[in-house]
């Protein structure tokens, strides 16, 4: 089976760009990545685009077409919508694809535009991820689906929301001199607290922001990149994706995400790796409280131990275990159908010594990222090694 | 086409059998409850689906205050939606108190159906016994 490289990547800054196609934004970040990996157009044997709510934002469907062209190319395109996890599925779906010897070249990533619309009607857009008859109906919103977990965690495990507002400090942290983060500043522990209530134990600054971004990654096969010259020290060794059910009434516990249980069983496999071989990862923080279910489902925590992590400072970037060094979707930013190839644009610039906080973490060999859909209804896991 | 057991029903006649004190679940041979609509048992895939007896009053499993709703619920926040266990199934609900904070773990409650003009849909009530 091929070698799946990355060979370039691309990001626009996350944050408001209310003036801005989705289109664009795409086509910005995927100019970016195609030059990175020095790439023309006619060598690009796919195009894979994540994206979540085009319709009701943009009023724009068929958005697969419509960013392939942004970038002049006419290979096939393919639009992916699995929520927040829109663009990680679409990154499982080209490394599947590199590696099973339909493509060669694929540009893949996602966008999302989201600031334009105010509050309620992207509190709407989000609350689509959840299970319309039986959850929105029931006044569940995203923050409030992620509350119940949170609120279903403490009651089995403990913890605090002062635990939890030490993981939105540390991501904030992370984020100070990523150039591409939407929160470039610091917040205490006291702000995380203080700041209005959305969901409770939820507040204001355990949410991540709405975000308008994109992002794009060039992944090759190994024989592509050798026979063109083309420099790409990152691989992508392992892969995985798994489903729940979609209303979180039907699951066993509420306390606990088994999809990515299932999807980070099957990446570690596919890279021949244990969660002790892991460096660094990038989790999908869309609250305070996913990044420490994220952490004990890739096997990197036990149940009920992650919540002091950060804390601790275990996941600092300077810790045991760096997680979202790249500031996380809570102060990077979650432009929700760019964040899973985002993450893994972050993991390769972490790993290949071009991120803002390589420094920190250079002696890191193996990343993990985890890209989220729903309350975990949807996810992937890919494992990032430096190529030997 | 096979002859199969299924009683397939609508949420509208999951809710409409809640408004006439009648609440039902679905559940496959093994035991495995579910709410329509469904056609297959969600957790072993059985399609023989028969009508039971919901049980009439459920425990609080997991609570939230809902600060920042959406519009079709902006006139009733805050709010507390939870979910309950009623044996067979878990539902989601939004419970019926005028102080959210008083939402416990464990508290009992019976379902109620509310109909607004601006939710699409019906909306599970839960009321604290």
């Amino acid at each position: 089976m091929p070698s799946v490289r990355v060979a370039g990547v691309g990001l626009t800054p996350f944050g408001e760009h209310p003036d801005r196609t989705t289109r664009d934004l795409f086509a910005e970040a995927g100019i970016e990545a195609m030059s990175d990996a020095e790439v023309r157009a006619d060598a690009v044997d796919a195009v894979y685009f994540g994206n979540f709510v085009g319709e009701l934002a943009d009023g724009q469907g068929h958005h697969g077409p419509l960013v392939a062209e942004s970038l002049g190319v006419s290979a096939p395109a393919t639009r992916f919508e699995s929520a927040c996890a829109s663009s990680g599925v679409a990154v499982r779906h080209a490394v599947r694809a590199v590696e099973c010897g339909d493509a060669d070249v694929v540009v893949v990533g996602g966008a999302e535009r989201m600031t334009h619309v105010g509050t309620d009607e992207a509190t709407a857009m989000l609350a689509t991820a959840a299970d319309a008859i039986h959850e929105v109906s029931a006044g569940v919103t995203f923050p409030g689906a992620y509350a119940l977990m949170a609120d279903a965690y403490f009651e089995t495990y403990g913890g605090s929301r002062r635990d939890l507002a030490h993981v939105a400090v540390k991501n904030h942290g992370h984020a100070l001199e990523n150039e591409y983060a939407q929160f470039q500043f610091e917040v205490s522990v006291d702000d995380v607290l203080e700041a209005p209530t959305v969901a409770s134990p939820l507040g204001l600054l355990d949410a991540c922001p709405v975000t308008d971004g994109a992002s794009a990654l060039v992944l090759v096969s190994d024989e592509y990149a050798r026979d063109a010259d083309v420099e790409a020290a990152v691989e992508v060794t392992g892969s995985g994706q798994a489903s729940d059910t979609l209303a979180l009434q039907d699951r066993e516990t509420l306390s606990r995400t088994p999809a990515t249980e299932r999807a980070a069983a099957e990446a570690y496999r596919d890279a021949g790796i244990e969660a002790a071989d892991i460096d660094l990862v990038e989790v999908h923080d869309c609250f305070t409280c996913a990044e420490v279910f994220a952490l004990e489902a890739l096997g990197l925590y036990d149940p009920g131990e992650a919540i002091t992590a950060a804390r601790e400072g275990e996941t600092w970037r300077d810790g045991q275990l760096p997680v979202n060094c790249s500031g996380g979707l809570k102060a990077k930013g979650h432009p929700v159908g760019a964040t899973g190839a985002s993450q893994v644009v972050e993991m390769t610039r972490l790993l290949r010594g071009d991120h803002p906080n390589s420094d920190y973490v250079s002696e890191a060999s193996t990343g993990v990222t985890h890209s989220a859909g729903g309350t975990v209804a949807s996810t992937t896991v890919h494992v990032l090694e430096v190529a030997r | 086409m096979s002859e199969r057991e299924t009683a397939s029903r609508t949420h509208d006649e999951f809710c409409r059998a809640i408004e006439t004190g009648d609440p039902f679940y679905l559940a496959c041979p093994d035991g495995h409850g579910s709410v329509p609509p469904r056609r297959v048992c969600p957790e072993c895939g059985a399609q023989s689906l028969t009508v039971e007896a919901l049980p009439e009053t459920g425990r609080v499993q997991a609570a939230t205050v809902v600060h920042v709703a959406t519009s079709a619920f902006a006139d009733s926040a805050p709010y507390v939606t939870a979910i309950a266990d009623f044996g067979p199934v878990s539902l989601t609900g939004v419970v019926a108190e005028t102080d959210p904070e008083a939402v416990e773990h464990g508290t009992d409650v019976t379902l109620a159906i509310q109909r607004t003009d601006e939710r699409k849909r019906p909306t599970l009530v839960f009321e604290p016994r």
